[in-house]
């Protein structure tokens, strides 16, 4: 079966962008919207820039891929602004600062930076330090959210985060990690190692980003274990510019599993390296997928998986939706939660958001 | 060119619910879809003159609005706006469906059309000089523009001044005229012959009711306009008309309030506005009686070039 042919048009032109030479105005029309869906917009017009391939565009659909570049241009001034304006809050507090994610990508220039489009800065402090984050991150107009003393305990407790925090007059977010994943879950990537390993980013003293392990396999894991695919296919095409990039570096891919053993990551990393070749058809060098099969799951498992991930791996546009792929979602938003934290956990939290929750939600209403 | 009123209302249902609509708005290619009656019957009324486009092809902005089945089909009956399968609004009474249709159709042009710098104002034109209104809900400005092209000014958008970055000409989006409330009995006097969609009570902005635009504003869709002034307009109580000028300064500030997108596009944004503003004389305006008004403006654009 060729693969390649039933995918989504969208994926399709990520695989290989010469695709839009033969596209009619009705496809141009379903690839736009397909993009704008998974949020890809932006991402679909550099891609086309970089091959050469913009001027191929018949007029209509050039318009609004034109319109789209002032709109990301916009977006990387205000990442850059925000950025700027942490680290003013946090610079007298001598601490560590760590970008994690879209905020690290475009900051430090990497190609899965480019044209992705995201609403929170995510930063790493490590735990200690987190009062002290969070009071200079107050000082300087960021307010936290989830005021519901609940919702303070799931944070504070039981996650990797504290609350999110959004700035009074920017309405910006910004999420203060001290792990990547959260404490309750079974897997717990110890933060000291990610955080020994860090670099620099060139262009931003005082600034760090995870190493590129760290960086491909904290994508990872927070695509495939997490429980929200809506964005799911842009953060696969995170991963294979991640690959792509960071691949032209001799040690990168064998020394990827390895450090995923170390990080607890060796599942993650197993079901990234497999949608990506499948999906992405992102060239995965075959002693790493041989090395990274060992913590994969079984034969049985894996057949669930690939029917759930295949599917919420696509754009999230009805032209892309079969039979199972609200099912899928819903499958995978479960299993997000599962892995989260332990069952009696699990069922008490759920039941919390179900119905008690909502009840709070009334009386703050009424007041 | 084919008009939406070549379709029988038969043909017209039979494209809203199947391949959609293409109808041509100013620059944009609008597909819309829907399964409600009443508002194929209000887009006839209001959108027959507009460009018909076969269906296929590219269309810029892709509309659903829709009645979902299930239970709501007899209880409580609503409209809900769909595009590429998100819901970013809440569902209206399906009574609503026409100006919920036209809010969405301005959502999708003031969200994207970057191209633009998109003020919320009202745009007429007379003697090849264009006048915008820029103004918060409630100043009068829609009754205003209702009245002008009512005497034959050329209306380019009652909603959304579309100004081009490079020459700063403003382009045309020619669409029906949302008139709330009082204005509606004021305009209806005012010009008996004027043509209304369907008068819809308790929306989130009370009484609306939609007048079609001139045939001739809309066949001119294609002719771009130099700016002339930019006048805010404000409705005061038994307030003589009276026009007062105001810094470029005070003009630029307030008409960067009005727009929708003059930060998000950043240096060009107020590149393109400062030329505006340099162009453009720029006024408030009281008035209480649209007669008075009408003389005003006439003077504003002098007589024939």
């Amino acid at each position: 079966m060729n693969m390649a042919a039933s995918l989504p048009l969208l994926v399709r032109v990520l695989r290989s962008p010469d695709v839009v030479r033969d596209l009619s105005l009705d496809q141009w029309d379903l690839l736009l919207r397909q993009a704008g869906t998974a949020n890809l917009l932006v991402s679909l017009l550099y891609l086309l820039d970089d091959a050469g391939l913009v001027d191929t565009v018949p007029a209509a659909p050039r318009v609004h891929l034109e319109w789209a570049r002032l709109a990301a241009a916009n977006h990387a001034r205000g990442v850059r602004y925000e950025v700027a304006r942490i680290r003013a809050a946090l610079s007298r507090l001598d601490v560590p600062l760590i970008l994690l994610k879209g905020g690290a990508y475009a900051m430090a220039g990497l190609d899965a930076g480019r044209g992705r489009l995201f609403s929170d800065i995510d930063i790493l402090v490590p735990k200690p330090r987190l009062d002290e984050v969070e009071a200079a991150l107050m000082l300087h107009g960021w307010a936290s959210t989830h005021h519901d003393p609940y919702d303070q305990r799931y944070y504070r407790q039981w996650m990797h985060e504290i609350p999110p925090m959004i700035h009074v007059r920017r309405g910006n977010a910004i999420d203060v990690h001290h792990a990547i994943l959260p404490e309750t879950a079974s897997e717990r990537p110890d933060p000291a190692l990610l955080r020994a390993a860090a670099v620099p980013i060139a262009q931003c003293p005082g600034l760090s980003m995870l190493a590129p392990h760290d960086m491909f396999l904290h994508s990872a894991v927070h695509l495939f274990s997490g429980g929200e695919f809506d964005h799911g296919l842009r953060d696969l095409l995170d991963l294979h510019r991640l690959a792509l990039q960071f691949g032209a570096d001799p040690g990168f891919w064998p020394g990827l599993a390895p450090r995923a053993q170390v990080l607890q990551l060796s599942r993650p990393l197993y079901y990234a390296l497999r949608y990506l070749q499948q999906i992405m058809g992102t060239p995965v060098p075959s002693e790493v997928m041989d090395a990274a099969r060992a913590g994969g799951p079984g034969p049985a498992l894996r057949s669930v998986m690939d029917v759930l991930f295949q599917r919420a791996l696509q754009p999230h546009h009805p032209s892309c939706a079969d039979h199972l792929g609200a099912a899928a979602d819903f499958a995978l938003y479960v299993r997000g939660n599962w892995l989260r934290m332990p069952p009696f956990l699990l069922v008490r939290h759920l039941s919390y958001k179900a119905f008690v929750s909502p009840l709070n939600g009334a009386k703050a209403g009424q007041a | 060119m084919l008009t939406v009123s070549s379709l029988t209302p038969t043909q017209l249902r039979a494209r809203l619910r199947g391949p959609g609509l293409d109808f041509q708005t100013g620059p944009f290619v609008n597909r819309l879809h829907s399964n409600i009656p009443h508002l194929a019957d209000g887009l006839a009324v209001l959108y027959g003159e507009y460009p018909l486009r076969e269906p296929g092809g590219f269309a810029n902005f892709h509309l659903d609005l829709s009645q979902p089945g299930g239970l709501r089909r007899w209880w409580r009956p609503q409209v809900r706006f769909e595009q590429d399968g998100q819901h970013p609004f809440k569902p209206l009474p399906v009574a609503q469906a026409q100006p919920f249709c036209e809010w969405m159709m301005n959502w999708c042009v003031s969200n994207r059309a970057h191209g633009y710098l998109i003020i919320h104002a009202a745009v007429i034109e007379k003697n090849g000089r264009a006048i915008i209104l820029p103004a918060p809900p409630g100043s009068g400005k829609s009754t205003l523009c209702a009245a002008l092209v009512c005497r034959g000014w050329r209306l380019l958008s009652d909603e959304l001044a579309l100004v081009r970055h490079d020459e700063g000409m403003l382009v045309p989006l020619p669409r029906p005229v949302s008139l709330k409330n009082r204005s509606i009995d004021v305009i209806r006097a005012f010009a008996p012959d004027a043509v209304f969609g369907a008068i819809v009570d308790g929306t989130m902005k009370g009484t609306v009711g939609l007048m079609r635009a001139p045939a001739d504003s809309i066949r001119r869709a294609g002719e771009v306009a130099t700016p002339h002034a930019i006048v805010f307009p404000q409705w005061e109580a038994d307030a003589p008309a009276m026009l007062e000028p105001i810094s470029r300064g005070q003009m630029f500030m307030r008409v960067a309030d009005n727009s929708f997108n003059y930060t998000l596009i950043g240096a060009r944004g107020f590149e393109t506005l400062a030329a505006l503003a340099e162009r453009s004389a720029g006024y408030t305006f009281r008035y209480s009686k649209l007669e008075q008004a009408m003389a005003v403006f006439d003077t504003l654009v002098g007589d024939s070039p």
